[in-house]
């Protein structure tokens, strides 16, 4: 739990930042859309239509749309900018419609007052129609609010740090504590700025002065604990930027971005950050483009998923070779160590299921797959080496489940399905006793787990090349099992897991790439 | 003081007003009478601009209020409405002083208006700090009345400004208004359907029908010589009503 809570000050304040540009972004913009909408009305079905279709899409689809849109536009695709945008674009409707609506509730009599003072159009506004708007403006706001925080915690997944690195974090390591943390820490982010915000808008609709610098007062106290962090950490790095390990949503990835990013600052020196919980190709595109430095993927996935490679796999040692030879021509990316073990995806069932149908391999398995249920993670069945298993040995399946890749085990160890596509490094396959089956098409290439290093870490720091290097064959198919399990069975931190790790001797004699 | 030549209002095919033409002397109050629908109340929103004329022209002041900004004619017509308007989120006083600030008026010149203004529509002065939903009816409208007069102007425009009160606080505020108006010269052009009110306080009465002016006269000339009958059964509704109520309080009907 205070491991838990020293990430605190950290995530928290990131996440106020999020929320509070967003939100002050969302005013600058919704407001003056609204009172345009509400002069204009010709535009009033267009532009609420618009922002009513933007609250449509599911928010963590919306931020996942800024990824691609943005890298499409040349700008940074992964960290706080997307998630900025996609905030600032959720808190728009709310703001927008009660604009609108509050303008348009104002008294006509009150406007006919003051039209006859002698107001001009500019006066009315600013004296008469927003002053009466404004508490319908205000509950707009309080309610853009919530759903900023909230969706905030989304933010992870595309790289912007927040309170939702503690929940998919927690949620992929099995900590509970981890998660409640974020929870309720988000939760009262919420509850406050909705107070505050609430407070601030009666002060000023009653004109009361001392409930309205309470409320002003403890905004910008927030806002300045929430920059200011960020900036006296800015302050305190080195002039050069730290180097970003980046990791994919499985607990594998957690421990050995703690393992790269240790053994690195123990070698060098330097700042290292990790950016965890980024999707699969989300990580491959941000090493190309520079964002993150290094990062653990496997050659199977390389090899079908980037590369896009078809047909029937070569062995083992051809297919790395050939993924070093095209990252290296095809995107300027160093394979810069092999780890020394594989997480494929292979097929996995209860061995009591094994036992009763007589399954040892993927052909067993394709005789019986009609009366079966199957569950995977959110990848797999959109990846190539499904479309290649499920061709090369008819696989038809009486059901598909998708879910999130922590929960495969649970569902299969309580009779919820009846197979999961595992991971073959994962700790769980021997704690629960299941039976891995053979693939013996070889549809499935194979998955060494490699670092992948950025184009611009090669070129300008081979001494943090040097340091991963050390790490190449250093940790086999059981170790890596051993660590997931300490993380996932035992309730240790990624990062504990990987010092544990570095502590011990490992085969320091690095093998020349 | 108000010339009003000609002045007409088309909306699409209908003709609200059609070439209404008269003179307001200095000092004078004309009240316009007729059926809602007549275009009165068009006719008086054209003088301050509230509605712009299709064709026609008005001359304040000698003034054409065409080539005046709109913004700029208002804040030198005082404008009394039925809807009242009072701004809900200022008190009385902030209702009151709108028009010197947007004349730009310093604090303290504001300050000592006020406290003319209170007394001018007999208004008490602990009601400066409330809220407008915390008046009466009657005391709301003394509060447009002063926010109108605040300025200081010569031109008064009431559309209907007691038709929602109760008859007793009507009847008060009529009287001081008409003491009021004598009082301070005010040259007004005072909307109302009631002929009895229109009797009481215009110096010329203007019958208006289908958005023409029928008859514009002294309740004198309009009782001796009406333009039509209609005109001559309109005189003498308030007449035949006082009769009625004479003769039921006595006990003859």
């Amino acid at each position: 739990m205070n491991e838990q809570l020293a990430l605190l000050p950290e995530l928290l304040s990131a996440h106020v930042r999020l929320t509070l540009g967003a939100l002050l972004a969302g005013v600058l913009l919704a407001v003056p859309a609204g009172v345009l909408v509400s002069r204009v009305r010709r535009l009033e079905a267009p532009v609420l239509g618009a922002a009513g279709v933007i609250q449509t899409i599911p928010a963590l689809a919306l931020l996942a749309v800024m990824v691609p849109l943005l890298s499409g536009l040349g700008l940074p695709g992964i960290g706080t900018l997307p998630a900025f945008l996609g905030l600032v674009l959720y808190s728009l409707l709310p703001i927008l419609r009660n604009t609108v609506t509050g303008l348009h509730g104002i008294d006509a009599a009150v406007l006919e007052a003051a039209h006859g003072v002698g107001m001009t159009s500019r006066q009315r506004l600013v004296q008469v129609e927003l002053p009466l708007a404004l508490p319908v403006v205000v509950a707009g706001i309080r309610t853009a609010a919530v759903w900023t925080v909230g969706m905030a915690t989304l933010s992870t997944p595309v790289g912007a740090p927040s309170l939702g690195n503690y929940i998919f974090g927690g949620l992929q390591t099995r900590n509970s504590a981890a998660i409640l943390t974020g929870c309720i820490a988000a939760a009262v982010l919420a509850l406050v700025l909705d107070g505050l915000t609430r407070v601030l808008g009666n002060a000023v609709a009653a004109r009361r002065r001392g409930p309205l610098l309470a409320a002003a007062t403890a905004l910008l106290a927030l806002a300045a604990w929430a920059w200011g962090t960020s900036l006296a950490a800015a302050r305190h790095a080195p002039a050069a930027r730290p180097i970003v390990v980046g990791a994919k949503t499985f607990t594998e990835q957690y421990v050995l971005a703690e393992i790269l990013a240790q053994a690195v600052r123990a070698a060098t020196g330097r700042e290292v950050t990790t950016l965890a919980s980024l999707g699969s190709t989300v990580a491959f595109d941000a090493l190309v483009r520079n964002e993150i430095d290094l990062y653990v993927d496997y050659t199977g996935t390389l090899w079908a998923t980037v590369m896009a490679r078809r047909g029937p796999v070569a062995s083992r040692s051809e297919v790395a070779e050939e993924v070093r030879r095209w990252l290296a021509d095809q995107a300027g990316v160093t394979l810069a160590a092999s780890l020394g073990f594989e997480n494929a995806y292979c097929f996995a069932v209860r061995r009591e299921t094994a036992e009763a149908l007589g399954l040892r391999s993927l052909v067993d398995l394709s005789r019986h797959a009609k009366r079966l249920s199957l569950a995977s993670d959110y990848e797999f069945f959109g990846r190539e080496e499904w479309r290649a298993v499920e061709a090369a040995y008819g696989l038809a399946f009486r059901e598909k489940r998708t879910m999130d890749p922590s929960l495969l085990y649970q569902a299969i160890a309580a009779r919820q399905v009846d197979v999961i596509t595992a991971y073959s490094s994962d700790g769980r396959i021997d704690a629960l006793g299941l039976v891995v089956l053979t693939d013996e098409k070889r549809a499935i290439p194979p998955y060494d787990a490699v670092v992948l290093a950025s184009p611009r870490l090669a070129r300008e720091a081979p001494e943090v090349l040097a340091a991963v290097r050390t790490l190449d064959g250093a940790i086999d198919v059981a170790g890596m099992r051993a660590l997931n399990r300490l993380v996932d069975e035992q309730g240790q931190s990624p990062a504990a897991a990987a010092a544990q790790f570095l502590a011990r001797p490992h085969p320091p004699e690095p093998k020349v790439p | 003081m108000i010339q009003v030549e000609g002045l007409t209002r088309r909306y699409g095919q209908t003709l609200a007003v059609a070439s209404v033409s008269f003179h307001v002397g200095s000092g004078e109050l004309i009240a316009l009478v007729g059926d809602s629908g007549s275009g009165k109340t068009t006719t008086l929103k054209m003088i301050n601009r509230l509605v712009e004329p299709s064709a026609g022209r008005v001359l304040v002041e000698g003034r054409d209020a065409a080539a005046v900004e709109p913004h700029a004619l208002r804040r030198s017509i005082g404008y009394v409405f039925q809807g009242i308007g009072l701004f809900p989120h200022l008190t009385v006083a902030e209702n009151v002083a709108v028009p010197l600030r947007l004349l730009g008026w310093a604090r303290d010149r504001i300050r000592s208006r006020l406290d003319e203004l209170f007394l001018l529509v007999e208004l008490d002065a602990a009601l400066a700090s409330r809220f407008p939903a915390a008046l009466s009816g009657g005391e709301q409208q003394r509060v447009g009345v002063a926010r109108a007069l605040a300025a200081a102007p010569r031109v008064m425009l009431l559309d209907e400004p007691f038709g929602a009160l109760d008859p007793l606080t009507r009847d008060r505020l009529q009287r001081s208004f008409d003491e009021l108006r004598r009082r301070l010269a005010l040259t007004a052009v005072f909307v109302t359907h009631d002929v009895a009110e229109a009797l009481i306080l215009g110096d010329r009465i203007g019958v208006m029908r289908a958005g023409r002016l029928v008859q514009l006269g002294t309740p004198a000339e309009l009782a001796r010589s009406p333009a039509d009958d209609a005109v001559a059964r309109l005189m003498d509704t308030p007449r035949r009503h006082a009769q009625r109520v004479a003769d039921r309080l006595e006990g003859r009907s």
